[in-house]
């Protein structure tokens, strides 16, 4: 057999810069065991020694600590301290009501195209005196650049090089708030400027496990500091990349390059409840980005063809690029899977992908040609597993 | 007999007939397996081609025939827990029985010490 899938992320987004990069957390990775992969230009963790199905059933009953520094973190300041001007430049680019964004909020979004694909997805918050975005890191290059292109030269653009530590799981609230309290009262979605073991750090209460949690942009100096201090807290385990993917798959959580890209609008992605109202039709600033004219009107007529959720009736997992068939034999695929494999907390494989949208109603049965066979799949409602985010 | 792949298969001669497994140090780079799929008794295998399938949660990894023969037994047990594979990849978890067409090209793999260092 080959190893070297064993090594291998699902996504095939990653283009490998030669050297890798390093996170702030790298010398820590090594410590744990982990054994690094490159991803994105990075050395990053797949997993540590307890290995991915522990680390992924871990984060949904306690917490998990992830490094995900290799997102790109990007801060918006006007030069003319009015981040309204930054917010409508921005709102240019993206379907999202940013104008309306308050301060310490944040919202998900996507930058699309003049053909209103999605070119990333992508989080902005606003902060007291700029706007603070996180795009994908395969992305990170090509958004920086996107962004800069088209914002006003009198918005100014800075990569932010601190390191991001995601804490995820229904203790990371009760973890986090021992070493900085005032995050207990954040709700899904806040950003809030706090410090942490001395270091100043910002953080969102957001997460891409499908589970509670917090994302912290910690100065890289002190980062391997407070990462060890949330690793001391029984309830925390290091997670790695590996697990990151099961768990945002169970959570039916799109991965840009995988399940959206530039092929996919955001109507087909099933995204279209991230477009927000004001930016809809009949909206207070209705349209105004790009590929609005395809966007607004498959909103109301509905899609050609979604994104769903797949299980597979058996126990063999459906993988990324298997085509699906309407039926069990003959014909020709009418879509394909974009994300798959084992969910350990469903404890069965499960799926995503696009299929024609009369194929898309829960309980539709579907066929994927894995190895040569026909394998039935069920359309299913996404999440697979039920979100934990604190709303209220 | 025992004798190892470069596709790290591992395989025991026992008369004409070899038991094939997945190594040890395949399992540990796979991780936690979540699915396994044998050839079926009586299926003619020709060295190189793909057996079976081995998955853990993020990859499948094709297992190849180490040589051509025909199958007379699969584990069952393997299949209903891929698990019990990585417990025990070179015992419990072995995957199925070939009977070799030329048992003498058993010669040609790697004895331990050789996959050790290959392995490495």
């Amino acid at each position: 057999m080959s190893l070297q899938a064993a090594g291998a992320l699902s996504p095939a987004a990653p283009v490998f810069a030669d050297p890798l990069a390093q996170t702030p957390l790298h010398a820590l990775h090594l410590r744990l065991g982990a054994k690094m992969v490159p991803f994105a230009g990075y050395a990053m963790p797949l997993h540590y020694p307890g290995g991915l199905l522990k680390e992924h059933l871990h984060t949904r009953a306690a917490a998990g600590l992830f490094d995900v520094s290799h997102m790109g973190q990007i801060a918006l300041t006007p030069r003319s301290g009015d981040l309204a001007e930054a917010a409508r430049a921005l709102e240019a680019l993206i379907p999202i009501d940013v104008l309306g964004l308050s301060e310490g909020r944040q919202r998900y979004g996507f930058l699309t195209d003049a053909a209103g694909g999605i070119l990333d997805d992508l989080m902005v918050a606003r902060l007291p005196d700029r706007l603070h975005v996180v795009v994908n890191a395969a992305n990170k290059a090509a958004g920086f650049a996107h962004l800069r292109a088209h914002l006003p030269d009198e918005i100014d653009m800075a990569l932010v090089p601190d390191a991001l530590i995601a804490l995820q799981g229904p203790k990371a609230a009760e973890v986090l708030a021992r070493l900085a309290p005032e995050t207990e009262a954040m709700r899904f979605m806040d950003v809030r400027a706090v410090a942490m073991i001395g270091a100043s750090c910002l953080v969102s209460r957001s997460g891409y496990t499908g589970e509670d949690g917090f994302e912290i942009a910690v100065p890289a100096e002190r980062a391997e500091a407070v990462a060890e201090a949330l690793l001391a807290e029984a309830e925390v385990l290091p997670v790695g990349l590996g697990a990151r993917d099961s768990l945002r798959l169970e959570a039916g959580l799109p991965l840009h390059g995988a399940d959206i890209d530039p092929g996919t609008n955001p109507v087909e992605a099933s995204l279209a409840w991230a477009i927000s109202p004001a930016r809809r039709r009949g909206g207070a600033r209705e349209g105004g980005f790009p590929g609005a004219d395809t966007i607004l009107p498959a909103m109301e007529g509905g899609p050609s063809r979604r994104r769903v959720g797949l299980r597979p009736e058996g126990r063999a997992p459906v993988r990324a690029e298997a085509p699906l068939f309407a039926a069990e034999a003959g014909g020709e695929p009418v879509g394909r899977v974009t994300s798959g494999g084992f969910g350990p907390s469903v404890g069965a494989p499960v799926a995503m992908g696009f299929l024609p949208a009369a194929l898309t109603a829960p309980g539709t049965r579907v066929f994927a040609e894995v190895r040569g066979q026909r394998l039935p799949l069920v359309v299913s409602p996404l999440p697979f597993v039920p979100a934990g985010f604190k709303r209220g | 007999m025992l004798r190892f792949t470069d596709e790290h298969e591992w395989l025991r001669l026992d008369g004409d007939i070899a038991t094939v497994g997945i190594t040890a140090h395949a399992a540990e780079q796979l991780g936690d397996l979540v699915f396994v799929e044998l050839p079926k008794v009586g299926a003619k295998l020709t060295k190189g081609e793909a057996a079976a399938v081995v998955e853990s949660v993020k990859a499948a990894s094709d297992v190849y025939a180490p040589l051509s023969g025909e199958v007379t037994e699969v584990n069952e047990a393997a299949v209903a827990d891929p698990a019990s594979v990585g417990a025990d990849p070179q015992g419990a978890g072995w995957l199925y029985r070939l009977k070799l067409d030329d048992a003498s090209a058993m010669d040609a793999l790697m004895d331990e010490a050789a996959y050790a260092e290959f392995a490495n």
